[in-house]
């Protein structure tokens, strides 16, 4: 568990009525990353949706991705735009690709320092912020550099 | 038989309310509005109760039911919004009330905005409370809650893959402030931008800056489109649509950054297909208006409409090639979306038909031909061309 980026007041996320991104929620809680994959193409795909985009598909479980991941793209963001951020910038998101899982990208925070460098292509792992306390309770996925 | 509007409809009449800073108005949106679609029918001399149809885009709140029956139209035969993308729907807005015109459906078609960021939020401000679900959960929570910070990370894309030199960004911030300083509607008017001050402002989140970022204002735009042949008796010296396209590259959509093609602001396919109707090539192009949301999505689109390379940006992209009169590219010649007003864009589609009249405050000499790109890094994004009567 790490401790959280952000400061509390900002939008929690609850899984959709619908169920499409539950096993996604479900497995941030048990601290396991997963993403869509095509269980006839094999093929992997995010953000969650019904039909496997390559094959049109609709078997389409939710696996751990493989390989190293590593930052895409980045942004320090200096400006509070919600009330719960005025005392929490600077802060950094990511998008993070996973290379070796057909190059699909999450959104996450850098945990630790928001201040130091970030380079394109570094490797990242994910940790886990729970959020025991909220109703209901949730975990979001953020990530570390890893060298 | 050719299917194109070249040349089919023209933009009779321009019409604006006073452009204000975000909770200046007097005005409620729904009245600016109106305020903006009778300065237009005005502009064309036409009767607003001719008006028999009314395009918008980004869920624009003042529904044509409510304008018609609001300006008595006699009969309203068109109603019509472009899905998704927000402001990238404003030339997309103009090429569906032509279409209406060309297809026979619509005679007199007006096409609108009007916002009012101060009677119902701040676009530079997150609204989000308690609970998300869905696609937005996956960044809402991490503090992506702006556009800034939706487009950020794509521009950072440009600059790395593309070693687009970080300057591009802060020359077209400056030739539109540079622009804005001529017009008297200009909100930015009287705050002369250099590139110390530019250098100086704070971030909002890297790579963007202050002024690498849009206004937040209240106001309303409007444009009444005709028949070609109906144009050449009203007002003004018509102004024709010669082309128009809908952007929406591969996957442009896909969920939490995942269009494969990230630094794009969705023109890369569209392009082609707006020049090839227009009979035209972006060498023909005299002026361009291209939507800032940031700063970014303006070189891409600027790139992606040929004007010029990757590795040509950094030495077209200078201010002094971007501004009028003598600016080989002059570029958002009101002050747009930066300086002149967030009017959504539609600002830079009024500002292209002034440029057409020989009307703009900053007028480049001469000017035939105007491209217009909306809403770059959108899906979708649209653009559109519009010349005058010697192109035909």
């Amino acid at each position: 568990m790490s401790a959280p980026v952000l400061p509390a007041g900002l939008p929690r996320p609850i899984p959709h009525p619908d169920g499409l991104d539950r096993p996604y929620w479900e497995a941030a809680l048990r601290h396991e990353l997963v993403a869509q994959r095509c269980r006839d193409c094999r093929r992997w795909q995010w953000a969650p949706e019904w039909l496997c985009h390559r094959c049109h598909s609709f078997a389409l479980d939710f696996e751990t991705p493989p390989g190293p991941a590593r930052v895409f793209s980045w942004q320090r963001v200096w400006h509070p735009v919600h009330p719960a951020l005025a005392q929490g910038v600077p802060y950094v998101v990511l998008l993070v690709e996973h290379p070796e899982a057909d190059a699909i990208r999450m959104i996450g925070n850098l945990a630790g320092d928001p201040r130091r460098e970030v380079a394109i292509g570094a490797r990242v792992r994910p940790v886990f912020e729970d959020h025991p306390e909220a109703s209901p309770p949730f975990a979001l996925v953020q990530w570390q550099l890893a060298d | 038989m050719e299917r194109s509007i070249r040349g089919a409809v023209a933009i009779a009449g321009i019409g604006e309310t006073t452009y204000y800073k975000r909770g200046q108005s007097p005005d409620p949106e729904f009245v600016l509005g109106l305020k903006a679609i009778l300065a237009a029918c005005a502009d064309a001399g036409i009767d607003p109760r001719e008006l028999d149809g009314f395009a918008s885009y980004s869920n624009d709140r003042n529904s044509p039911d409510r304008l018609a029956a609001a300006l008595g139209i006699r009969e309203l035969k068109f109603s019509n919004m472009v899905w998704g993308g927000g402001g990238g729907g404003g030339s997309g807005a103009v090429a569906n009330a032509a279409a209406a015109i060309a297809a026979g459906y619509a005679d007199c078609v007006v096409v609108f905005r009007a916002l009012a960021q101060g009677q119902f939020g701040r676009f530079g401000q997150s609204q989000f409370q308690g609970v998300v679900a869905g696609e937005a959960a996956l960044w809402a929570p991490y503090g992506v809650l702006s556009a800034a910070q939706m487009f950020a990370m794509r521009t950072t894309r440009l600059l790395h893959e593309h070693g687009v030199p970080r300057e591009t960004l802060r020359a077209v911030a400056l030739a539109s402030y540079h622009h804005a300083q001529q017009n008297p509607r200009a909100v930015m008017r009287g705050r002369p931008l250099d590139v110390e001050g530019y250098e100086r402002s704070r971030w909002i989140t890297e790579p963007f800056k202050l002024f690498d970022c849009c206004l937040e204002n209240d106001g309303a735009a409007a444009l009444v489109l005709v028949p070609a042949e109906r144009a050449r008796d009203l007002a003004q010296k018509p102004v024709y649509l010669l082309a128009a396209a809908q952007g929406s590259e591969y996957r442009a959509g896909a969920g939490c950054h995942n269009n494969p093609d990230y630094a794009t602001a969705s023109f890369k396919q569209s392009a082609p297909r707006l020049y090839a109707m227009a009979k035209l090539g972006p060498q023909d192009v005299d002026v361009v208006q291209s939507y800032e949301n940031f700063t970014g999505g303006v070189v891409m689109s600027l790139i992606e409409h040929g004007f010029c390379s990757y590795e040509s940006a950094g030495e077209v992209l200078r201010l002094d090639n971007l501004i009028a009169p003598k600016g080989g590219l002059p570029l958002n010649t009101s002050g747009g979306n930066l300086a002149e007003c967030y009017m959504h864009g539609l600002e830079l589609n009024v500002e292209a038909v002034r440029q057409i009249r020989g009307s703009s405050c900053n007028q480049v000499p001469g000017a035939e031909v105007a491209l217009v790109s909306s809403g770059p890094m959108v899906s979708n994004a649209t653009s559109m061309i519009a010349g005058a009567e010697s192109l035909l």
